[in-house]
């Protein structure tokens, strides 16, 4: 499936690609019909997430979207794929919807972030994003998420508290943005592609940290070179996904919560053995 | 003496970072370590005054940041704090240069394991789960430590149908556990989903500074959100925002007062006050005592 592992800074440059298809491309070629719907009803519509009602090879699911632009027009609509309060709040009232009617839900993930601005500070852009993990961790209905390009911080893990992750080829996921990361840590964003590399970002590192479950493969040399054949791997990974998700929702509701619960649950990586230099001081409180 | 010192340093790394402070090095005859001077209205105390004033600002009310252990022994009863997997120390999940020895390091110098101490405890004999970030260490940023402890607490508070309380402070994800760090706001959040599907009380305490990922998580599922006077709460940091945007902030952006006037923080309440407000709120969710409407539990 992969000949050789590339470099996170190699995928990089892959999912900067110009023609690196978004999921306004990837829509049209997976879902049979899509009906998309507007607004959190509170506030605004944010072009930076869409959503909808879509049907997969017949079956009804809900479709959710970050959006990247394919040119500065769209980029303007869509914030270069930073979504607002409103924009995570649109998911979660859709999500909600596809509980109520009994539909999966599938989310594309494509994101260097939350926008960090001044009116989404003060719509709640931390509290967006918190309720957004929180609900999705008990929605009562299948949920799948994929990242088709970059998943950047909480932004991207508002919509990816799911039953299963899966991850293009090419595509990262991390804490924060390997510019951020370089700016940060060495005060110096010019370090981007070294603290890309250092990261543990790519879809074959998070396999191994048990964060991603699937990497789907892209056409060579990135999605960009064949975006239908992409299209028919994302399609391929969705049907297989759903039919196992449906299989493990049929035994029980409860089943299928305990295991979207300890799929994160077990993420952490600690040792509780005594060592004589960790006692901590034993000051006044107990 | 230990305390005096670890604050001071903090003071002084806040100093050191905030912007057009070169001057205030030269300009004091007096030790810097006798004075605090606020982040906030930047005038100066004597470290002794502010002391007595609980570390907080006399002239702007700024509640400045505590100790983990300072703050167990405001809020809980004497005696009353049993600690939780204090043993548990981090590791390093994505190799990060340098990560271990730093840890180590942290560890001999602020006697924390990492940046939140958990366990049980009274408050006015309130029994409670406590939750206490403590920002000397790292900043309180999350990494596993971090989200196993406060996972496991609230997983032990609906277990034994407790409240929890929650003191939150963080600079946000700890980058150097990577994707790691990220899981944890899912892993904390999802435990707060839990207790909530069982019916429990969880009070959020925000206090200075809370922002990154710990804000887009538990900080800000509570079902009632506290916050100290003029601390720092956000998503974003100040300086990514006035980068996207090109200008300057005001200076109260981010502040509790600022969540409060937007509707992301129910109540402000002082220091002083906090004690008896929790036990207050924790009295008023116990649900036999409010069978008995108007009785004065005492
Ligand atoms: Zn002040």
């Amino acid at each position: 499936m992969i000949n050789e592992p590339l470099s996170a800074s190699r995928r990089l440059d892959i999912i900067r690609h110009k023609g690196r298809p978004t999921a306004l491309d990837y829509i049209p070629m997976i879902f049979d019909e899509f009906f998309e719907l507007h607004g959190d009803r509170l506030c605004g519509d944010d072009r930076a997430i869409i959503g909808g009602v879509a049907s997969f090879h017949g079956t009804p699911v809900t479709v959710i979207a970050e959006v990247k632009g394919r040119d500065l027009e769209e980029n303007q609509q869509c914030n270069f794929g930073m979504p607002h309060p409103e924009g995570y709040r649109k998911a979660l009232r859709l999500a909600k919807q596809a509980e109520k009617f009994h539909r999966p839900i599938i989310c594309l993930v494509d994101t260097p972030g939350a926008y960090p601005g001044v009116e989404a500070e003060k719509r709640g852009q931390g509290e967006a994003i918190a309720r957004n993990i929180m609900e999705f961790m008990m929605l009562k209905t299948p949920v799948i998420s994929i990242i088709l390009g970059e998943g950047g911080s909480g932004g991207a893990l508002a919509l990816a508290v799911c039953d299963e992750l899966a991850m293009l080829e090419n595509s990262l996921y991390s804490v924060i943005s390997p510019k951020g990361f370089a700016s940060i840590l060495w005060k110096d964003a010019s370090r981007e592609r070294e603290a890309c590399d250092i990261m543990k970002i790519t879809a074959e590192d998070l396999v191994r940290l048990k964060v991603c479950d699937r990497v789907i493969p892209e056409a060579d040399g990135g999605a960009h070179n064949d975006p239908q054949l992409t299209a028919e791997n994302i399609s391929a990974y969705i049907s297989e996904s759903l039919q196992n998700l449906q299989r493990k929702f049929q035994k029980g509701l409860d089943e299928m919560l305990n295991s979207r619960y300890n799929k994160f649950r077990v993420v952490g990586d600690f040792d509780e053995f005594p060592h004589s230099d960790t006692q901590p001081s034993d000051n006044a409180a107990e | 003496m230990m305390q005096f010192d670890e604050f001071f340093s903090v003071v002084r790394q806040r100093l050191g970072s905030d912007k057009g402070d070169e001057s205030s090095k030269k300009k004091t005859d007096i030790p810097a370590g006798l004075l605090f001077k606020c982040p906030r209205c930047r005038s100066v105390t004597f470290i002794e005054e502010f002391e007595r004033n609980g570390k907080v600002c006399p002239n702007c009310n700024y509640h400045s940041r505590l100790t983990a252990r300072e703050r167990l022994r405001i809020t809980a009863d004497d005696g009353s704090f049993r600690e939780f997997d204090r043993k548990m120390i981090s590791k390093n999940p994505i190799d990060f240069p340098g990560y271990d020895a730093k840890q180590k390091e942290l560890r001999e110098k602020t006697g924390l394991n990492d940046a939140v101490l958990t366990g049980r405890a009274k408050i006015h004999h309130e029994d409670v789960v406590l939750i206490v970030m403590d920002s000397n260490y790292m900043m309180a940023s999350m990494g596993s430590v971090v989200g196993e402890r406060i996972t496991r607490a609230i997983e032990y508070a609906t277990e034994k149908k407790l409240p929890v309380v929650a003191f939150t402070a963080s600079g946000g994800a700890r980058m150097q556990e990577g994707i790691v760090s990220l899981m944890q706001m899912a892993k904390t959040s999802g435990a707060v989903a839990r207790h909530n599907e069982a019916g429990g009380l969880y009070i959020s305490v925000m206090t200075d500074p809370t922002t990154g990922g710990v804000t887009a998580s538990f900080a800000s599922l509570g079902d009632i959100i506290i916050a100290e006077p003029k601390v720092l709460i956000g998503f974003a940091g100040r300086r990514v925002i006035e980068g996207t945007i090109k200008q300057k902030l005001p200076d109260d952006f981010q502040s509790a007062e600022f969540m409060l006037e937007n509707g992301f923080v129910d109540m402000i309440v002082e220091r002083n006050k906090m004690r008896r407000v929790l036990a207050h709120l924790i009295r008023l969710h116990r649900m036999p005592e409010i069978k008995e409407v108007g009785s004065d539990d005492k």
